[in-house]
């Protein structure tokens, strides 16, 4: 199969799988084989992609042209390939694990669930090959909009609240912002294709440059940098798989992947360096992780404490990425997967103990390690890669940022992470903690219960054993990474 | 002209509009054939002797407009007519209230 | 032979159809004789754009008359433009009217209605087709006349006086534009369209021209519903039957913007009128308050269909805002957005229409829960919502762009901001549809109803698609519009 045609099918499949997902609606056995046939097939597809890409291969793509000048095209590059296999893999084992929570917890309109879920999947992997800006706003309204009915699908008033906000804050900078900029960068450089080295260098004044920037930075309202961060909390409403979704296999990905994408290609780092405007983005992106942590130790509500911590290991991305130094840049790409594999664990664990247990607080957790081994060593396994302990791979991104902030002298940079890193363990070593060496609570009334069910347990220690095994095995990523420099 | 469009404005009774309408269309009507007049002409038709006309495009376009005006005020004749059937009366203030009406039923069925 | 009056076929078969059909009287035979005229139109226009596109500008002398002593019907790239988009949804709409017209209108007047309907598609194409602003006078009544019988047809008895404000409405706008063309045909002594561009530079600093020009401007405001002369289109919107309002809002008003761009590019294309009169930012300044206001509006609506009416007076916003550009994208914004709002707004009160005849209303309380008793007409709407908005990948996201685009080119960056804030509140109220219909529950004793018939369906759906495709693919639409906004700058009808 040549790489145009297996760019094409990588797109397709996904929605294939969602049709023929809404047409087995009614037997739930065939339904849950044809996600996980096209997860699978889907991971293969890309994953084929790599040895291509690895030498330098940039297979494209032309689907259509949308706007007179302006294609809807795909090409294959080295970021998007590492988003395309981190979103397409764990999409495999959000799968398992969704049938194992879905079912459980009985939760209704499952169909709409699978289906909406493959459609997110395309849009994502079409945000990681979009070719040119157009086609990245594109998909990156079609993720916001198929996510949507994911976030609210309890149909609750909480829900409708929740997806409220989700929807209303990322149309609302979206179509306010990052399509303003990207008109704006259209008529300025007449040109919208992802090139090395940027489009924009010596084509207009510092000052639009910087303003376009910030319009770029607050247009990705997926990105979750304050203050445009709220709809993330509001969207925990959403089923456990969900919140994975978006914390880890897509939304806030590509949020994070669109940013690095228009740093690298639009602007071009080397330009972003050379003029001053756009050094704010380091200060707002400091903040950011600090504030977010803070609030971190302050939720009580688990997944409301993962998501501000998602929050916070967002702007690491984007730190990493203002400070414009070759290595960091590789730790920005390498933290997105690292992130997403610790996060995910982290969030498949918070699920596990709702289905099992049935608790949602922090507070609630003493002495649930001794009932729920597997699911409280992966959460462990998760909380240290957040921090960045070895041996887990959050430590190897660190590394690389660290380094790079060396490397330029971004001595705030450098202050900024090692007090997050104290806040990290600030509100995650507690629960740990609690999970194992307290005492449960005699007077609790739920009774007895175990380990969630088997699906549950094989995606999370799939995913908390490929956090430790990325520390040591680190090379794809890496080379991947490196590519981007 | 401008008094047929007063009484358009400023009338409630629906027959009434109907009649300013039509005088606001009349004067316009006049200044056109008003247009085609020219001085000391007579009416267009060949006849020796005569060497000015007035000029006919006008007249012609006129009768176009009369009929077009006729036409509606037929139509809002036959409205106003349904309008009394419906409502019972043709006074624009009383209409209007008893739409209200309308609306109101309409919102107590919301949620 | 037949291929060269092609041009007042057009515009001769509805008409002559439409006596047809008064004395036919069986509803099915009508409706199957109209069926069939809309898309012997739609194929005529469909034929005449494509000779336009190739050969240039088409121009026929009814009865072998030369102008300016007979009346010329002219075809440029815009007229054709517009005349695809009339017919087309013409079609359509009759495609999809059967069911609904039979179960909104008495059975004793359903054949009244067809013919309704004819003269008015025949004002329309007469309207776009002519070359005489007197004989566009002539069936912008006819369209006009029987539009408000259309609208009067409808059930609830509101729909009586909505007409009747529509015809107070719309004759005094009629008779301001006659008086407009009176005072242009005093100065120059021809009623030819062709002829006028050439004659009235030489004329244009008269007061008379002047005065003609505020004329003639009101009178087609007041016809497109532009902020704040739009009142009369809410109710009859809201009252009229669905299949009505679905055909009005996606041709009435867009024939009076074609009106307004002949006049402004066409008529007085060589003396740059926009500026010299500074009609520019009057147009500019209301058609930016309409965006707002009429959203605004929309927002707290609880019917529908009223809801989509106040939309349809903020999205005329949008056209006339770019037109009022006058520069080559901004009036192909102005365009392109004419057939994309067509489509869109087509494409939701044809799903409103569904949702009457299964439901039996179209206010927030029929609405709810509607997505999971309705799913095929609801997601039809959804698709025109997400247009409206001017999400990606569909026609709103074409025009938008466009829009903008024109804004940045110009300088105007606070009204390139002001038309991305506006749309910002479309997702409020699209949004609130998708809450009611997909969040909330249906009520408890609410009869189990079927999803809409076949054909109701298709049709709205050929057009939700058709909102998608051109706007993955809005090349082909949008050279038409490039080009004829062009030949509008330069040279329009000559």
């Amino acid at each position: 199969m040549s790489p145009e045609t297996t760019i094409q099918a990588a797109l397709v499949i996904p929605l294939v799988g969602a049709v023929l997902i809404a047409f087995s609606g009614h037997w739930p056995n065939l339904r849950e084989t044809i996600t996980m046939i096209t997860a699978g097939t889907l991971f293969a597809l890309v994953a084929s992609l790599y040895p291509l890409v690895m030498n330098g291969g940039r297979p494209s793509v032309v689907i259509g042209e949308m706007l007179p000048g302006l294609s809807i095209a795909f090409s294959v590059e080295p970021l998007g390939l590492l988003f395309a296999m981190i979103a397409s893999f764990l999409w495999i084992i959000n799968s398992l694990y969704s049938i194992g929570y879905m079912r459980e917890n009985k939760e209704k309109n499952q169909t709409r669930f699978y289906v909406c879920f493959a459609i997110a999947l395309a849009s994502s992997i079409a945000i990681a090959f979009a070719a040119n800006l157009l086609t990245l706003f594109a998909f990156y309204e079609a993720l916001t909009l198929c996510t949507y009915p994911l976030v609210t699908h309890s149909g609750t008033d909480k829900a409708k609240k929740g997806g409220r906000v989700y929807l209303g804050i990322l149309l609302f900078t979206s179509i306010g912002f990052l399509l303003t900029a990207i008109v704006w960068t259209w008529l300025i450089a007449g040109d919208l294709n992802f090139t090395s080295g940027g489009i924009l260098e010596g084509k207009a004044s510092d000052l639009v440059i910087g303003t376009l920037f910030a319009l770029y930075i607050f247009g990705i309202g997926k990105a979750a940098l304050m203050p445009v961060h709220r709809w993330l909390p509001a969207a925990m409403v959403a089923p456990t798989p969900v919140s994975a979704l978006l914390h880890a296999v897509a939304v806030v990905k590509a949020g994070v992947f669109t940013v690095i994408k228009i740093v690298i290609y639009i602007f071009g780092y080397d330009f972003l360096s050379s003029i001053g405007t756009t050094n704010w983005l380091l200060y707002l992106s400091g903040f950011t992780i600090l504030t977010a942590s803070i609030l971190a130790i302050r939720q009580d509500n688990l997944k409301r404490r993962l998501a501000y911590s998602t929050i916070s290991q967002l702007s690491y991305v984007i730190m990493a990425t203002a400070i414009l130094a070759p290595l960091s840049i590789v730790g920005a790409g390498l933290h997105i997967a690292v992130h997403a594999f610790g996060k995910i664990t982290l969030f498949f664990a918070a699920g596990s103990i709702y289905t099992a247990a049935h608790k949602t607080e922090v507070s609630q957790l003493d002495g649930i390690g001794r009932r729920m081994p597997w699911t409280m060593t992966a959460f462990t396994i998760g909380a240290l890669s957040m921090i960045g302990v070895p041996p887990t791979a959050g430590f190897i991104s660190k590394w690389y940022i660290l380094h790079g902030a060396f490397d330029s002298g971004h001595m705030l940079a450098i202050v900024v992470i090692v007090i997050s890193t104290l806040l990290n363990a600030g509100y995650f070593l507690p629960i740990i903690y609690a999970a194992f060496f307290k005492e449960e609570e005699k007077d609790n009334d739920n009774g007895n219960f175990g380990e969630a069910s088997v699906a549950i347990v094989v995606a999370l220690s799939i995913t908390a054993a490929a956090t430790v095994l990325l520390f040591f095995f680190p090379g794809l990523f890496i080379e991947l990474a490196q590519k981007l420099i | 002209m401008m008094m047929g469009f007063y009484i358009v404005i400023s009338q409630h009774n629906l027959i009434k509009k109907i009649v300013g309408l039509n005088v606001f269309q009349v004067s316009v009507f006049v200044f056109y054939i008003s247009m085609g007049k020219v001085k000391g002409g007579t009416a267009p038709v060949f006849l020796d002797g005569f060497e000015i006309y007035s000029n006919p495009l006008p007249h012609v376009l006129i009768l176009t407009a009369i009929v077009v005006g006729v036409a509606t005020s037929a139509l809002a004749l036959a409205l106003t007519v349904r309008i009394k059937d419906t409502y019972g009366t043709i006074e624009e203030d009383e209409i209007e209230a008893l739409e209200t009406e309308d609306q109101e039923k309409e919102k107590e069925g919301l949620p | 032979m037949i291929a060269a009056h092609l041009p007042i076929l057009q515009v001769i078969i509805p008409l002559i159809v439409a006596p047809i059909a008064l004395i036919m009287r069986d509803s099915r035979t009508v409706w199957v004789l109209t069926l069939s005229v809309t898309w012997v139109t739609f194929s005529i226009s469909l034929t005449l754009l494509i000779e336009v596109l190739d050969s240039g500008n088409i121009i026929y002398r009814i009865g072998g008359w030369a102008a300016p002593w007979g009346i010329e019907y002219v075809l440029d790239k815009v007229g054709a433009f517009v005349l695809v988009i009339v017919s087309a949804i013409g079609s359509i709409v009759m495609t999809y009217a059967r069911q609904s017209v039979e179960a909104e209108i008495p059975d004793d007047r359903i054949y009244l209605f067809y013919t309704m309907f004819l003269l008015c598609l025949t004002g329309l194409l007469g309207i776009v087709i002519t070359g005489d602003v007197f004989n566009l006078f002539v069936f912008l009544e006819i369209s006009s006349l029987s539009s408000y019988v259309m609208i009067s047809l409808g059930r609830d008895r509101r729909a009586l006086t909505a007409a009747y404000r529509y015809l107070i409405m719309g004759t005094i706008g009629a008779t301001f534009y006659i008086i407009g063309v009176g005072l242009i045909y005093m100065m120059t002594g021809t009623l030819n369209i062709a002829d006028l561009t050439v004659l009235i530079p030489s004329v244009s600093d008269s007061r008379t021209i002047h005065t003609a020009m505020a004329f003639l401007t009101v009178g087609v405001c007041l016809k497109l519903a532009l902020f704040p002369l739009h009142l009369w289109l809410p109710n009859a919107y809201t009252y009229a039957p669905s299949v009505v309002t679905a055909f009005l809002a996606a041709t009435a008003t867009k024939v009076s913007v074609y009106i307004l761009i002949r006049i402004v590019f066409t008529l007085f294309g060589d003396v740059n009128i926009l500026e010299a009169s500074g009609l520019q930012n009057i147009l500019m300044t209301l058609a930016i308050i309409a965006l707002f206001t009429a959203s605004t509006i929309a927002i707290f609506q609880n019917n529908m269909k009223r809801l989509f009416a106040y939309s349809s007076v903020a999205q005329i916003g949008y056209i006339i805002l770019g037109l009022s550009f006058a520069s080559q994208i901004g009036i192909a914004a102005g365009i392109i957005h004419l057939f994309n709002h067509s489509i869109i707004k087509c494409t939701i009160f044809m799903g409103l229409g569904c949702i009457t005849l299964r439901v039996g209303g179209v206010s927030v309380k029929d609405m709810c829960g509607l997505g999971y008793r309705m799913p095929w007409t609801m997601a039809a709407i959804v698709i025109g919502g997400l247009g409206l908005i001017g999400i990606p990948m569909t026609v709103g996201f074409v025009s938008k762009w466009y829009l903008v685009r024109a804004a940045f080119e110009q300088g105007m960056w606070p009204i390139a901001a002001l038309i991305i804030t506006s749309s910002l509140l479309t997702i409020v109220y699209v949004w609130r549809i998708v809450e009611t219909a997909y969040l909330k529950p249906a009520p408890k004793n609410a009869p189990n109803i079927k999803e809409a018939p076949l054909s109701m369906l298709l049709s709205s759906w050929v057009l939700a698609l058709a909102s998608i495709y051109f706007g993955v693919n809005a090349t082909t639409t949008l050279n038409i519009a490039l080009e004829a906004a062009d030949s509008l700058l330069n040279g329009g009808l000559k």
